[in-house]
């Protein structure tokens, strides 16, 4: 392939402006002394001020941090148990379970949503008329939900690298003596643990980031970070989840940048470490 | 480890709560507010016939908006040597890091009466352009929204590429177009139909995008499920009715469009 032009960079130049010029926007407008939107009224930090002392952002940050810590944490050991125990499975139960695994990913999200929120509320009034008892949709509904639609991502981020393990290192294991769970810690998991931590990543992200299917699950009583906006988007967001998202976007950049120098750093001693190898 | 029993854990949890909640979401459809089998959910859903069309037409149009987009920018980064190319995935993927509903909101602020877009146009003497709560708005927001999801399949499988291929094609005389033509483009056909599937599933169902950039009376089908279930008009089996046809239809669009996309690689390659 030729290497691009003054055209297409100009192209690729422009795609990235149209990403992130609402950013940009926003993480101005965070600076804004002013509430309005359409007046610059000098540069301020009276928002990021005013933001820790809102407790109805900091709660609804508090139970989004919360239950995507916990969504990923959970469905990054029920993904990976699964998908090691799928490779177990005879083919056609093997079928079964990987389709029926995909389909949170297919379906749109507001399906998976509002057929969860109707098993939830079937579910609850039956438990509420048998054991007399007052539970509503809130954290726990949340939290089902969320692991739900984070399991079939972190199976599909472990597979591959089980894929590639070698049948015969554990089979090696066995007979040098060692046994079960041991194996499995010294031989099979430090084989597949990039795809482990990835799968961890990206639940992580995905809860973080989900909107649709909490609207439906999370009840009336419990709000994450994505409903207080999009509740204050229908009329006015207030500024200070302008300053909320600039310092969570900073952090992301920055966790980012760090991950990135250690990558080059590590793969700039591994270069060095095979010349001097070669050298001698 | 040789032992299936690992996976029950999840197979249990599969059976509760993706397994029944699409079963209990079809006996919804079928039933009437007093339990009983009934298919009046099905007949009243003809008076959204319109709502049904919206969606899957401004979906389909996003989607085709974002392959114009978002394959040449895959096919210019993935040519990109050097740290573009190393930071591509990142460049593309940073700005899913802010809410999306925020930056959906961003663009109705661009797009207002007096916003940024407008009060540019009127330095010159031009507008202001009725933009926000427009169909045009709601499909800006599907195609900035959805444009990742286009251009990271597309980017990954031409990175992908063996490199010998081209030079192949390239040694048999064959000009940078069709190069293009009957290499590059043929091989990337299987990122571009995942693409398509990851940015029109999104567009068809979305209600936030359309209830923040297509003002409030601009119906589409995610809206409607929305009054159904929790909104306005509560009627939890006619909302169950309709996002079971979406359902239905998405997943005959998906089959279609594999089958045909299947055939056209077998018929090219």
């Amino acid at each position: 392939m030729k290497k691009n032009g003054m055209p297409s960079r100009l192209f690729l130049l422009l795609c990235l402006l149209f990403l992130y010029a609402p950013i940009l926007v926003l993480m101005a407008f965070s600076f804004n002394g002013s509430v309005s939107k359409a007046v610059w009224a000098g540069f301020s930090l009276k928002w990021y001020l005013q933001l820790f002392q809102n407790d109805m952002i900091l709660d609804a940050l508090w139970v989004t941090l919360a239950v995507s810590a916990l969504a990923a944490v959970i469905s990054t050991l029920l993904g990976t148990a699964a998908a090691i125990g799928f490779r177990n499975m005879r083919r056609r139960s093997r079928t079964v379970c990987l389709t029926i695994n995909n389909i949170p990913l297919t379906n749109a999200d507001i399906i998976t949503g509002v057929s969860m929120m109707l098993l939830f509320m079937l579910a609850l009034s039956g438990l509420n008329g048998l054991f007399g008892l007052k539970w509503k949709m809130g954290f726990v509904t949340l939290l089902i939900a969320h692991i739900t639609f984070d399991v079939p991502n972190v199976i599909l981020s472990v597979m591959p690298k089980l894929r590639q393990l070698d049948p015969n290192i554990y089979e090696a294991a066995q007979d040098l003596g060692d046994h079960g769970l041991h194996a499995f810690y010294k031989v099979i998991l430090p084989e597949i643990m990039p795809g482990v931590i990835n799968g961890l990543i990206i639940a992580f992200t995905l809860s973080i980031d989900d909107f649709v299917i909490s609207y439906f699950t999370a009840g009336s009583g419990t709000q994450t970070l994505s409903m207080v906006i999009y509740s204050m988007a229908k009329k006015r967001v207030s500024p200070e989840i302008n300053a909320l998202s600039t310092l969570m976007f900073l952090a992301v950049v920055a966790l980012m940048v760090l991950v990135n120098l250690r990558q080059t750093r590590q793969e700039k001693r591994a270069k060095r470490q095979q010349e001097n190898l070669s050298a001698q | 480890m040789k032992s299936k029993a690992i996976a029950y854990p999840y197979v249990g949890w599969m059976a509760l709560f993706v397994v029944a909640p699409i079963l209990i979401i079809t006996l919804y459809a079928f039933t009437s507010g007093d339990r009983e089998f009934t298919l009046s959910n099905f007949q009243d859903m003809s008076q959204y016939a319109s709502a049904f069309g919206r969606s899957f037409l401004l979906a389909a149009v996003a989607t085709l908006i974002c392959v114009l987009i978002g394959y040449p920018m895959a096919y210019f980064l993935a040519r990109e040597t050097g740290w573009i190319h190393r930071m591509a995935t990142m460049l593309i993927m940073l700005p899913m890091w802010m809410n999306f509903l925020l930056r959906t909101y961003s663009w109705k602020f661009l797009l207002e009466r007096n916003g940024l877009i407008n009060s540019f146009f009127g330095l010159f003497g031009l507008g202001p352009f009725q933009m926000i709560d427009t169909h045009g708005a709601i499909v800006l927001g599907m195609v900035y929204n959805f444009l990742p999801y286009m251009v990271l399949p597309i980017f990954s499988v031409i990175t992908k590429i063996d490199h010998k291929v081209i030079e192949a094609a390239q040694d048999l005389g064959a000009n940078n177009l069709t190069v293009f033509r009957r290499v590059i483009f043929p091989l990337s056909l299987p990122g571009v139909l995942s693409g398509i599937t990851m940015v029109f599933i999104p567009s068809v169902s979305t209600f936030a995008i359309s209830r923040l950039l297509g003002g409030s009376k601009t119906l589409l089908l995610g809206n409607l499920i929305d009054m159904q279930i929790i909104g306005t008009a509560y009627n939890p089996h006619l909302g169950s009715a309709i996002s079971l046809v979406m359902m239905v239809i998405v997943i005959i669009c998906m089959a279609v469009m594999n089958h045909f996309g299947d055939g056209e690689q077998g018929v090219s390659l």
